[in-house]
């Protein structure tokens, strides 16, 4: 079988090639450091037992879909409050009750979105409160 | 057969780069819009939907008109059409583009477009014409390509493309059926809410679609070195006619039913549509282009000797096309919103970048039909 | 946020232990009304049971208005961030003043005396029985809930504004613009809303999940707002409507709409 343009089509999957693997070699042997996410909020400060709604490699993992089955159950259902795991009821409100403790957003939520590339629209219509006071 | 598009005169090559700023320039006007919101038209609370929904159902109109040259073709073997049928095929396709792309850029929140098929709706009519257009582009896609693919090879189109075919002659009517719907079965404004919606749209489809065909012909003749011929031209012209009558026939059908009755909820738009209400005369200006336009070009298509004439029957397509767009891509939409529901008049005029957006879509699918056409006259004329 | 004083007083009949709670979270009581002192989390519910429904309807009486007052709609656009954006075009709302002739069209006439003609009368979205709006919604971003309130999922909405076309009422309204902006002040316990979705009245159901009534009902000093079930005959609208003739905005086109008002 004979290849038409032959110059053309090896200089396009190789411009192609470039391309496609320039986040890979154009980050290679930088070493950008994981984020330092802080705990050290004061009503995190009060609590017995650090622990979340549900168990850390759970928040960790899946908080993104947890957030979106509470945005459902509160818009769709109607339901507003939450049974964890460990049988503790909690009130379905982002700002409410994740930022309550995590009133820290800039050194939490964002360090770790911001070092996954991870852009949530939540803030765009949800109010952090400590922006507001 | 792709590769026929990238070579041709030097006329064609400025045409393509002209409309290529043109669509670059609505690029850059509607990452604006996506930057600011839609607030940047002229749209407002009360006038919801402007010029991007009225393009998006005038080039339905379009689209639907290319059933014109495949059903006396494949159905009644009109062989004066079987030279032309891929040219309406391949219009359709470059206005259902333009359709879904104008649907695109009305909406408020393009990066959530995925819902239409994430959450389906049957009983949203929304949902079923974004169903019926995406049908309908893929159709034309594959029975276009396909015949013209077999031209080049010089044997028959395959047995499984009639069908197809076929197919797409109910398709085309389903199309403008259901856009049409998308209004007239809205309880609260009175000037759409009219039976004869549907009707009306495929009449005017079919006097503004093949008007532009005979244009997109006369233009192959002269500078294509392509002839549709001089009998599938005049065939298209009395369909053009008869069109054009039926559409203007159904306007005055509404207009009777309207004002004998007399009921002031619908009166209320079509004065604002025809004479202006309270100081409002924008909309009537244009409107009354519209008629007099359709008047005009329907005496020098119902007259045979004028219709025979090329540049007489060119002006007259040209009458038509503009005639049918004021109404349909201005006049329709804006009016089913003026009086609102609170009775207040508010004007709508389209704004700069909604404007160029606007033709940056149109010269979107006018290269698109350059294109294909392109396409299919080099196809043709190797045979 | 946190409801005022005035607010708890007119639910009525609520002790001080009441006043005290909202603003004492380390005290707040979980669903089965035990407390949860020293966890951190803030009250699981609020100090009053949800308010619930068949049917939530609404009676206006525009006679009972004082002349240029606006409380129901401050109270509202205060309540859910709506912004205020000073022009007609930007322009959203979700209740708004409006004379007889627009509201009742049909019945209106030139011998309507002046006591009637010049009164202000608060529109609102209807929470129609069968709403046009959800009819025709391509994504079911908006949708009828069990107890009728018509809801708005701000989550889904992608702009089209079909539901604009055709809400027979003109009760929605379309965010051409970011309107963080234009809201005068935030109130943090509500979202405001993005660019490019359609907003309009909810009936509050955030608060009718705390147990209070809707912000306009509340802040109607004059009680021409009320609001209640339909279907329960001892309601506060059911109390009104069962003794003097009430209209509806357009119902000859089916909709069904559950406001009702008293002329």
């Amino acid at each position: 079988m004979k290849l038409y343009n032959r110059g053309m089509v090896i200089a396009g999957i190789v411009a192609f090639l470039i391309a496609a693997t320039f986040p890979l070699w154009y980050g290679r042997g930088k070493a950008v450091p994981p984020p330092d996410l802080k705990l050290d909020t004061p009503a995190l400060e009060r609590l017995k037992e650090k622990r979340c709604i549900e168990s850390t490699t759970y928040m960790r993992a899946s908080h993104m879909k947890l957030l979106a089955a509470w945005r459902d159950d509160v818009v769709r259902e109607g339901k507003r409050t939450y049974t964890a795991a460990d049988g503790r009821i909690h009130q379905i409100s982002l700002t409410g009750t994740c930022l309550n403790c995590h009133s820290n957003k800039d050194k939490f939520c964002d360090r770790c979105h911001d070092y996954s590339g991870a852009k949530p629209a939540c803030w765009s219509c949800h109010i952090i409160p400590e922006e507001v006071r | 057969m792709l590769e026929k598009a990238l070579r041709g005169s030097r006329g064609y090559g400025i045409w393509v780069a002209f409309l290529l700023l043109l669509v670059a320039v609505g690029f850059f006007f509607y990452l604006r819009q996506l930057d600011y919101g839609l607030g940047i038209t002229g749209m407002s609370r009360d006038v919801s939907w402007g010029l991007y929904i009225a393009q998006f159902t005038f080039l339905v109109g379009i689209a639907a008109s290319a059933v014109m040259l495949v059903l006396p073709y494949y159905l009644h073997d009109f062989k004066a059409f079987g030279k032309i049928t891929i040219l309406g095929e391949f219009l359709a396709v470059s206005a259902v583009t333009m359709c879904i792309t104008f649907v695109f850029v009305d909406l408020g929140r393009p990066d959530r477009a995925v819902n239409l098929l994430l959450y389906p709706s049957p009983r949203s009519v929304l949902f079923w014409d974004v169903i019926v257009l995406s049908g309908y582009l893929l159709l034309n896609i594959v029975t276009g390509w396909t015949v013209l693919e077999s031209d080049k090879k010089g044997v028959p189109p395959p047995a499984w493309v009639k069908p197809l075919i076929v197919l797409s002659i109910p398709w085309a009517v389903s199309i403008h059926t259901v856009t049409a719907f998308i209004y007239s079965g809205l309880p609260g404004r009175g000037f759409w809410l009219t039976a004869i919606m549907a009707p009306r749209f495929l009449a005017s489809a079919f006097a503004s679609g093949p008007a532009l065909l005979i244009l997109l012909c006369l233009i192959l003749r002269r500078f294509g070195r392509f002839d549709a011929g001089d009998k599938a031209i005049q065939t298209l012209a009395k369909i053009v006619t008869y069109a054009l009558a039926t559409s203007i026939f159904f306007v005055l059908a509404e207009l009777f039913t309207v004002f004998y009755s007399q009921i002031p909820g619908h009166m209320h738009h079509l004065t604002y549509l025809f004479a202006g209400l309270n100081g409002h005369h924008t909309i009537a200006r244009w409107m009354a282009v519209s008629a007099a336009t359709a008047v005009a070009a329907l005496v020098l298509l119902i007259i045979p000797r004028a219709r025979k004439n090329e540049s007489l029957l060119a002006l007259a397509c040209v009458g038509v096309f503009l005639s049918l767009w004021i109404e349909k891509g201005l006049g329709l939409v804006v009016t089913g919103f003026v009086p609102s529901p609170m009775e207040t008049i508010t004007d709508y005029t389209p704004t700069g970048p909604e404007t160029a957006i606007t033709i940056g879509v149109w010269a979107l699918g006018l290269m698109l039909i350059t294109l294909l056409y392109k396409i299919f006259v080099s196809v043709r004329n190797e045979e | 946020m946190a409801p005022t004083r005035r607010e708890f007083l007119k639910i009525a009949g609520f002790s001080a232990v009441g006043l005290a709670l909202p603003f004492l979270p380390s005290l707040a009581f979980d669903q089965a009304g035990t407390p949860t002192a020293g966890s951190s989390s803030p009250a699981v519910q609020g100090p009053l049971p949800a308010l619930k429904a068949k049917r939530w309807a609404m009676t206006v009486e525009p006679r009972k208005c004082r002349p240029d007052c606006t409380d129901c709609i401050a109270a509202c656009h205060l309540e859910h961030n709506v912004p205020d954006f000073r022009n007609p075009k930007d322009d959203i709302h979700w209740i708004s003043l409006e004379k007889v002739e627009h509201v009742f069209p049909a019945e209106t006439h030139p011998r309507l005396p002046e006591s009637i003609t010049k009164l202000p009368v608060p529109v609102l979205c209807n929470h129609c029985e069968n709403p046009p709006c959800v009819r025709v919604c391509p994504t079911q971003a908006t949708f009828k809930r069990a107890d009728g309130i018509v809801m708005m999922d701000y989550h889904r909405c992608i702009g089209c504004r079909f539901c604009m076309a055709a809400c027979p009422y003109g009760s929605r309204s379309m965010n051409w613009r970011d309107p963080r902006p234009f809201v005068r002040k935030i109130n943090p316990a509500f979202p405001t809303r993005t660019k490019g979705v359609v907003e309009k009245c909810n009936f509050c159901e955030e608060r009718l999940a705390r147990g209070i009534l809707p912000a306009c009902v509340i802040a109607c000093k004059d009680k021409a707002l009320a609001f209640g079930d339909q279907e329960d005959p001892r309601s506060d609208v059911r109390l009104i409507l069962d003794k003097c003739l009430s209209l509806r905005r357009r119902p000859e086109l089916g909709t069904g709409p559950r406001v009702y008002y008293i002329l």
